[in-house]
């Protein structure tokens, strides 16, 4: 079919949303009949608020959406979903504890008087499987039992098997084997030749090259372009994505071999040894030096959280070593507070979930991790002493609030940083671990921190810090190192970073083909 | 809330010492007023309640509940629940009836002897729910029939009359009105409260309770402390068999059924919360209070047995209702 003279299926016309801030400006999109159009972009480019807006899981704030040339704004998922416009999301919304057939059917169980009936519904189920050839599995395993691959399969399937004109899928393949993949591939095939059109998300450069017709690149929630596929190559995709000049990547890696000798002359504080841990971090070595600053860019699902996590003790690495002050000895830490003991201290993503009591005052949260510097014989918390310690750091944090008795969930998120930030000062540590040090913060808040990072490197400290914010990275750090597809893929230093050598190598575990089947294969295995 | 706290930044200065103490006794003063206004209904509807001898017979009828929720407030701090407080209490009656009547025993030898059995029913418990991770609520179902049973195989399901060697700790002393047991019980209230207000353990309890994840990824091993809060519910369990056991001057395998539901009454009156992270070993006490001159005024005034029942829930429930509305309250001020 030719795309150009094809039917329009579904054209959006200046959507935007704002939620705190702007997040998509002026988008316009057209999706044609029987196409598969790629949305690319980096992290928070506004590619999934964008599908959802679609689907029907969120509205824009303005802008209208055009589906078969009338008037669509739908009011919920369910609406989208009948008239033929179907998601499949990143994460997996399988319910574990029901049956494969009553995940496939769940929104139309075949029932009479609100019976289920049974045998209908494995009619139906084994047809379904029998059409996608997925007949291997069977329809009355619990869905939770099946691998996250398998999952994913029959995630499609359903909204697959519904009728079908727009199918929007966000990273359909990350969590796919090889053999996986393929297959969806022919299932797309064959729904582009019913007059389907399709949205596909993806980090995977050579799966938007092979299968679709068109790509819409999406930066900071603005509309770069769209582009005739053949008209793009993998480097210039990823300038449009990061908006730099496209240089070389190979370069670079001379580069970050030069620095390794420059950082053994000092000393070190951190010495990572081919650190693994489930199948998102997989070998990584680095090393960290007294008063450095090292920074750990890339996609998010690259493994740079769990590869704090595995330094940490949250989770146990299975192979690999960690040591401390340029001394011999080798660790992998069992538990944080391992880790803790050993000089390390971890600022975690959420800090809601795991870096707060969120009830409980200030002076409680912030002296944490240090009360057994505060009791005396036989357990007594000599509360003047931890008040004193804490206005310290009230002060020195700059921690807005009006007395430290009050809870930390009436802060703004930026001082419940703090908060979290101060609880490891008054503990004290070599090496402090930042993931996400800022994220959903104020401008004010962050500065202070960042001012922070400067002072503990002059007081000899290491700092890694994980962050999805190149520009943060790039005030406060000393190298970068990028990580993809769970391997560290380079590091830079000041003089030879730039976003594009960095999105370019955070983009380079995904396009190595052999690179991307042992994953699978992995991830396939531990499931 | 960006803007609340940048109104209030400029300016440093502490609340005074004075507000603080003020704070401190409101938190109590809701409780006060309940037991007040009861103590005020029943005193205007019978003309007896207000006499020495029922306030008497009232602080001489608590000592083990009162103990045993101490304990459970700790339980339920930690974000547990103990349901074999009760059979607990059993076992440690009954072994202090076969220890004293069948072999002789004196009192100073038996109660370390049964303190050390119900602290080992706490352990496994505590072991059992913290290293495999299995809700304690049915690790505590589990103990709540094991324990009974064990009362009952102890005493060949007899009650066995041990008689004045005993009986000293239940009656109150000569002029004083109170038994040695109530002032072992209030001893226990007010070093609970210390406990869990000033030391690292009630501090690290409270974390616990609050956000586990957080703790553990603060580097703090909170298995040991929660192991322990299991264990103190124990002793606590024994301490209050030895109370019960004295006041009856017998032994009794059948004791304390049903003493669990109490003892989580008395804590969530208290405005103790089931989810942990929040609760009080005095407002404890006063939910403790609370429950017994309730029941003690029901009686007086006539109240059949079911009219009680359904009083007594009633007040439970209200007194969540309170406390919740209260802490709605508090946040949104």
């Amino acid at each position: 079919m030719n795309l150009s003279t094809a039917p329009v299926r579904l054209s959006l016309k200046g959507i935007s949303k704002d939620y705190a801030v702007r997040v998509l400006d002026g988008i316009d999109l057209d999706l044609r009949a029987g196409e598969i159009h790629a949305l690319l972009g980096a992290n928070g480019a506004g590619k999934s608020t964008l599908c959802k807006i679609i689907a029907g899981l969120t509205s824009a704030t303005t802008g209208e959406m055009y589906f078969n040339q009338t008037l669509y704004s739908p009011d919920g998922k369910q609406q989208a979903e009948k008239l033929g416009i179907q998601i499949v999301q990143q994460e997996l919304n399988l319910i574990p504890t029901l049956s494969v057939a009553e995940n496939l059917f769940l929104t139309q169980l075949p029932r009479r008087w609100g019976i289920i009936n049974r045998r209908k519904l494995r009619h139906l189920a084994e047809k379904v499987l029998l059409r996608f050839r997925l007949d291997e599995l069977n329809i009355d395993q619990e869905a939770g039992s099946l691998g996250v691959g398998q999952q994913q399969m029959i995630e499609i399937a359903a909204s697959l098997n519904r009728q079908c004109q727009v199918l929007i899928l966000d990273e359909p393949t990350a969590a796919l084997s090889g053999t996986e993949t393929e297959q969806l591939f022919s299932w797309l095939e064959e729904l582009r030749g019913q007059g389907a059109g399709i949205i596909y998300v993806s980090h995977r450069l050579d799966e938007i090259k092979r299968l679709a017709d068109r790509a819409t690149v999406l930066r900071d929630g603005r509309k770069v372009g769209t582009y005739d596929l053949g008209e793009l190559t993998t480097e210039n995709m990823v300038c449009l994505m990061t908006g730099e000049e496209r240089s070389s990547l190979a370069e670079s890696r001379d580069h970050s071999q030069k620095s390794k000798e420059q950082q053994t002359r000092e000393q070190t504080v951190l010495r990572v040894d081919s650190l693994c841990c489930g199948s998102l971090v997989r070998k990584v070595s680095f090393s960290v030096r007294a008063g450095e600053c090292f920074g750990i860019a890339g996609l998010i699902g690259s493994g740079r959280t769990e590869l704090l996590r595995a330094i940490f003790g949250a989770d146990r690495a299975h192979a690999g070593s960690i040591s401390l002050k340029n001394s011999e000895r080798r660790f992998r830490f069992k538990s944080p507070s391992e880790a803790v003991r050993h000089g390390l201290a971890m600022v975690t993503e959420d800090r809601k979930k795991s870096g707060l009591l969120l009830p409980q005052s200030i002076r409680v949260n912030s002296s944490l991790c240090s009360l057994d510097k505060f009791t005396r014989f036989p357990g007594l918390i000599d509360r003047k002493q931890e008040k004193a310690e804490t206005q310290r750091m009230r002060q020195e944090l700059d921690l807005r609030c009006h007395d430290i008795e009050q809870p930390v969930e009436t802060l703004s998120g930026g001082n419940q940083q703090k908060v979290v930030v101060a609880k490891w000062l008054l503990h004290g540590a070599d090496v402090f671990l930042f993931d996400e040090p800022t994220r959903g913060i104020d401008v004010a808040a962050r500065e202070k921190i960042h001012r922070l990072f400067k002072s503990l490197t002059d007081q000899k400290k290491g700092i890694v810090i994980v962050s999805s914010d190149l520009d943060e990275l790039f005030e406060t750090c000393d190298r970068i190192a990028v990580m993809s597809a769970g391997k560290l893929v380079a590091t830079f230093s000041k003089e030879e970073w730039s976003t594009d050598l960095i999105m370019q190598a955070a983009f380079s575990g995904y396009m190595e083909p052999q690179n991307r089947q042992q994953a699978r294969q992995e991830t396939a295995r531990r499931n | 809330m960006e803007r609340r706290d940048s109104k209030i930044t400029t300016h440093l200065q502490e609340p005074s010492r004075g507000a603080h103490m003020l704070r401190s006794l409101l938190q109590y003063a809701a409780m006060v007023g309940v037991l007040l206004g009861l103590v005020l209904i029943f005193s205007l509807m019978s003309n007896n309640f207000l006499s020495m001898t029922t306030l008497t017979s009232i602080a001489n009828s608590i000592p083990d509940l009162t103990v045993i929720a101490v304990g459970m407030t700790f339980i339920l701090i930690i974000g547990g629940i103990d349901l074999s407080v009760g059979s607990m209490l059993a076992v440690s009656s009954a072994l202090l009836g076969v220890l004293m009547a069948d072999h002789g025993w004196s009192l100073s030898a038996a109660v370390p002897c049964c303190l050390l059995a119900t602290a080992f029913c706490g352990l496994f418990n505590g072991l059992i729910s913290v290293k495999a991770g299995i809700p304690s609520f049915i690790v505590t179902l589990g103990m709540l029939e094991i324990a009974r049973g064990v009362a009952y195989l102890m005493t060949d399901s007899q009650t066995k009359y041990i008689g004045s060697s005993v009986e000293w700790i239940g009656t109150p002393i000569q002029g004083m009105f109170l038994s040695p047991s109530f002032i072992v019980a209030i001893v226990v209230v007010i070093a609970g409260q210390f406990v869990l207000s000033r030391t690292l353990f009630g501090r690290y309890c409270m974390a616990i309770g609050t956000n586990a994840e957080a703790v553990r990824m603060s580097g703090i091993r909170s298995a040991p402390y929660s192991i322990a809060v299991f264990v103190i519910s124990g002793v606590m369990c024994g301490l209050a068999g030895i109370m019960q056991t004295s006041r009856l001057s017998t032994a009794d395998p059948n004791a304390a059924v049903g003493l669990e539901l109490a003892a989580i009454a008395a804590c969530v009156i208290g405005g103790t919360s089931l989810m942990g992270g929040r609760g009080s070993v005095i407002n404890t006490f006063f939910g403790v209070l609370i429950i017994a001159v309730l029941q003690s005024g029901l009686a007086q005034i006539g109240a059949s047995d079911p009219t009680k029942r359904v009083i007594t829930g009633s007040v439970i429930i209200i007194a969540v209702l309170l406390d919740a509305v209260r802490q709605r309250w508090g946040r949104n001020r």
